[in-house]
């Protein structure tokens, strides 16, 4: 801090320069888990809105058949910039904010178990993020769009060896996700750690809050699903530069490997991504409804159920590669039995609310809504999975709603809950409720009428990813009902922000407790203090508050 | 679930180091797995010479295997003594492994240069080149890790910053060192005996 400071005073007139440098200062070296956490919050959604205005171009570029709004070129870039960003720099960083700012409170601890490994994981995060958008810069230059990848964000090999794609675009997609995947994984062993080593007294496994089972289970799964991707981005790098030949069908090498890699990353991140999202929904539907949540050690025994079996589903994305039947079958079947433990989750939520006191707050009406869509992207997933369905439409607009059904209709629209459920307890201010619900209504319908819309288009035969398409295939509607949506979104998302930045300055104080909630996190300020608890809490329910509020009807006996 | 452990007034969690690193072991387990599964996918695919069976020869990887493994005994001598806070015969084992983990290193750098220079196989060459430079080459990048390390603990040790009370962190170090040695198990099978 001192060398920052003798530097000001050069610049006297200016009161408030000093403590905003100070300030900054302060932001860039901390080590304090809420930050940080805020800070992954922050840039998630920060990329949130890059990734988005690229959905919204793609979806004018499909407004009408025959459009060249974009050079094709440029298309294949937003299409993979997008797909890469939601997933790398959006949902696993919300996500992991989350994870970061709520662990350590929610368990009554002071910090994380490595307070600088924290920050080293965010800031390499934050780098390898910046090395891939660096790309749009490098190469051409930005008159060329630069030298973004085009690959996909999948980035099969053999296709993306280096005769097949030249220049350095497919290098700076591998080197910016590895090194975003290491900083997560830092932050994976982290959150594991402090689970471990940190709970205050009386804090048992049992009595964790779900979101901390859920955020447990992703992390844990995320250490075993990361290292297949970078793994396979170490041998392609090795392929590109050094002339190996893991992917070199010339040499013998495999098409097909990389896919196996990749999806034995890819559809455990999917869970990896969803976990945490049901842990958001876990911890609002129970104090929303005014009642403890339904069934939770078989809420905790589905998760972990979940991560397990979310192993060995990869390759059913990889139906249409052709694979032997008994590989289809075992495939299909592990795709089916994941649906069980999930099925069951949606359950106990409704079970949550069943006789329960509802209130339609803001983050409950996201949780709702996410009910009811995940519920289709969970209907639309087994039929997916059953492989003579899956041949039909395979690569087609079915797959790409039924995903973003998954992905937005329940992960964004938890993350959504999240924020304005804890933006009191990180800011200390409330969101506005009028714009919450203008934010949650123009979500909910741009949400649906987008990629609703799309199941159809799919089975009309539209295939994904592609630049344009021809008059007279019945997909103009389809496409236009879409397009309409994505703008409804946009504007749900810039009603959001606006939310945001207002409610931060002049959003009604909030006080500890405004949700009338039940977890430690809002025992303390909001803000907490950098130290969290003044005294370390004892616990001796999975309801804390619920236990101080009533101490003639604690929670214990009934556990 | 419901009965109350917590009553006592004993109230211990794992070392938190501990926690990190079954957390590091448990991910590196999973990224070496992949490598070993292209390994074992990739035997007998190379579309030329030279085959495993041709260049491979047992004695050097087997001399060096000795040395590794020993050093996941000495490494416990070590761990012990400190325990024990005998801070010299520590600084005697922990030199000892860090002398059998360099001897490793040295080994292996000797069989490449014999592959490289004397049977022209590199990482270029074919399949073969392109999973046994990859497998034993990360092995190799986190045993010198390792080394590096196991050299700083021991720089600290002789400077006298290392007692009993660095047994515990201490330790976390060997866990990384046995895992390495573990790993070093199932290339060998891989690489010498299933591949070969």
């Amino acid at each position: 801090m001192g060398v920052l400071d003798r530097t000001v005073p050069a610049a006297e007139p200016v009161a408030e320069a000093p403590s905003l440098v100070t300030r900054l200062h302060g932001w860039v070296v901390t080590v304090d888990h809420k930050r940080l956490g805020i800070m992954y919050i922050v840039s998630g959604i920060l990329f949130l809105l890059v990734a988005g205005s690229m959905a919204t171009t793609i979806r004018l570029q499909l407004v009408v058949p025959n459009n060249h709004l974009v050079p094709p070129q440029v298309f294949n870039r937003l299409m993979t910039m997008h797909g890469t960003t939601m997933i790398f720099l959006v949902a696993i960083p919300i996500l992991f904010g989350f994870g970061n700012y709520l662990i350590p409170l929610m368990l009554g601890a002071r910090d994380l178990a490595f307070p600088r490994l924290n920050a080293f994981g965010f800031w390499l995060f934050l780098f390898g993020a910046l090395l891939l958008y660096f790309s749009y810069l490098a190469g051409d230059g930005l008159s060329g769009a630069g030298s973004a990848p085009d690959v996909g964000w999948f980035a099969y090999a053999p296709l993306t060896e280096r005769p097949f794609s030249r220049g350095s675009s497919t290098d700076y997609w591998i080197l910016g996700i590895a090194l975003a995947g290491i900083g997560t994984t830092a932050t994976a062993i982290n959150l594991l750690a402090t689970a471990a080593s940190m709970r205050c007294r009386g804090m048992t496994l049992g009595r964790m809050p779900l979101f901390v089972w859920l955020m447990l289970t992703s992390s844990a799964q995320l250490l075993i699903a990361l290292p297949p991707l970078t793994a396979a981005q170490v041998m392609l790098l090795l392929d590109r530069f050094l002339g190996a030949h893991f992917f070199d069908t010339q040499a013998g090498g495999s098409a097909v490997l990389w896919q196996h890699f990749f999806w034995l990353f890819g559809h455990p991140e999917v869970y990896v991504l969803v976990l945490p999202a049901f842990g958001i929904a876990s911890e609002i539907i129970p104090v929303f409804s005014r009642k403890p949540i339904f069934g939770y050690p078989v809420m905790v025994a589905a998760s972990v159920g979940i991560g397990l079996i979310s192993i060995s589903v990869w390759a059913h994305h990889m139906f249409a590669v052709g694979m032997s039947p008994a590989a289809n079958s075992f495939f299909i079947a592990s795709s089916f039995m994941v649906a069980v433990p999930t099925g069951i989750k949606i359950f106990n939520w409704l079970a949550t609310m069943w006789g329960g006191k509802i209130r339609f707050t803001t983050p409950m009406l996201f949780c709702i809504a996410f009910l009811f869509q995940f519920l289709c992207a969970g209907l639309t997933g087994v039929m997916l999975a059953v492989a003579p369905f899956n041949w039909q439409l395979t690569d087609s607009y079915f797959v790409v709603a039924h995903f973003h059904y998954v992905i937005v209709g329940a992960i964004v629209f938890n993350i959504f809950a999240g924020i304005y459920y804890w933006f009191p307890k990180m800011t200390g201010r409330m969101m506005s409720e009028r714009l919450g619900r203008w934010h949650f209504w123009l979500m909910v319908i741009g949400f649906n009428l987008t990629f609703g819309p799309q199941h159809i288009a799919g089975m009309l035969g539209m295939p994904r990813r592609i630049y344009t398409y021809e008059a007279g295939r019945g997909w103009e509607i389809w496409n236009q009902l879409s397009t309409l949506g994505a703008l409804f979104q946009a504007a749900a998302i810039l009603v959001f922000a606006w939310n945001a930045i207002v409610s931060l300055r002049r959003g009604a104080v909030a006080g500890n407790d405004p949700w009338d909630a039940w977890t430690l996190e809002w025992s303390t300020t909001s803000p907490p203090p950098e130290y969290n608890f003044a005294t370390l809490p004892e616990v001796r329910s999975r309801r804390p508050l619920w236990d101080l509020k009533h101490p003639d009807d604690p929670d214990g006996p009934y556990e | 679930m419901s009965e109350d452990s917590d009553t006592s007034d004993t109230w211990t969690l794992p070392y938190r180091g501990r926690a990190g690193m079954v957390g590091l072991l448990f991910t590196e387990t999973s990224f070496f797995a992949i490598f070993v599964v292209a390994y074992l996918y990739y035997v007998g695919k190379s579309t030329s010479g030279p085959k495993p069976a041709e260049v491979l020869l047992l004695p050097t990887p087997i001399l060096a295997s000795i040395a590794l493994l020993s050093s996941s005994w000495t490494i416990v001598l070590a761990m012990r003594a400190l325990r024990a806070d005998a801070t010299g015969r520590f600084a005697r084992w922990w030199l000892v492994t860090f002398l059998l983990g360099a001897s490793f290193l040295l080994l292996t750098a000797r069989e490449w240069v014999r592959l490289i220079g004397h049977d022209g196989l590199t990482i270029a060459t074919n399949l073969f080149g392109t999973t046994f430079y990859t497998l034993v080459g990360l092995h190799a990048l986190h045993v010198t890790v390792g080394l590096t390390l196991i050299a700083l603990v021991f720089v600290l040790t002789l400077r006298g910053y290392v007692d009993v009370r660095h047994a515990e962190r201490t330790e976390m170090l060997s866990w990384y060192w046995h895992f390495v040695d573990g790993v070093w198990v199932i290339v060998f099978l891989t690489v010498y005996v299933v591949g070969r």
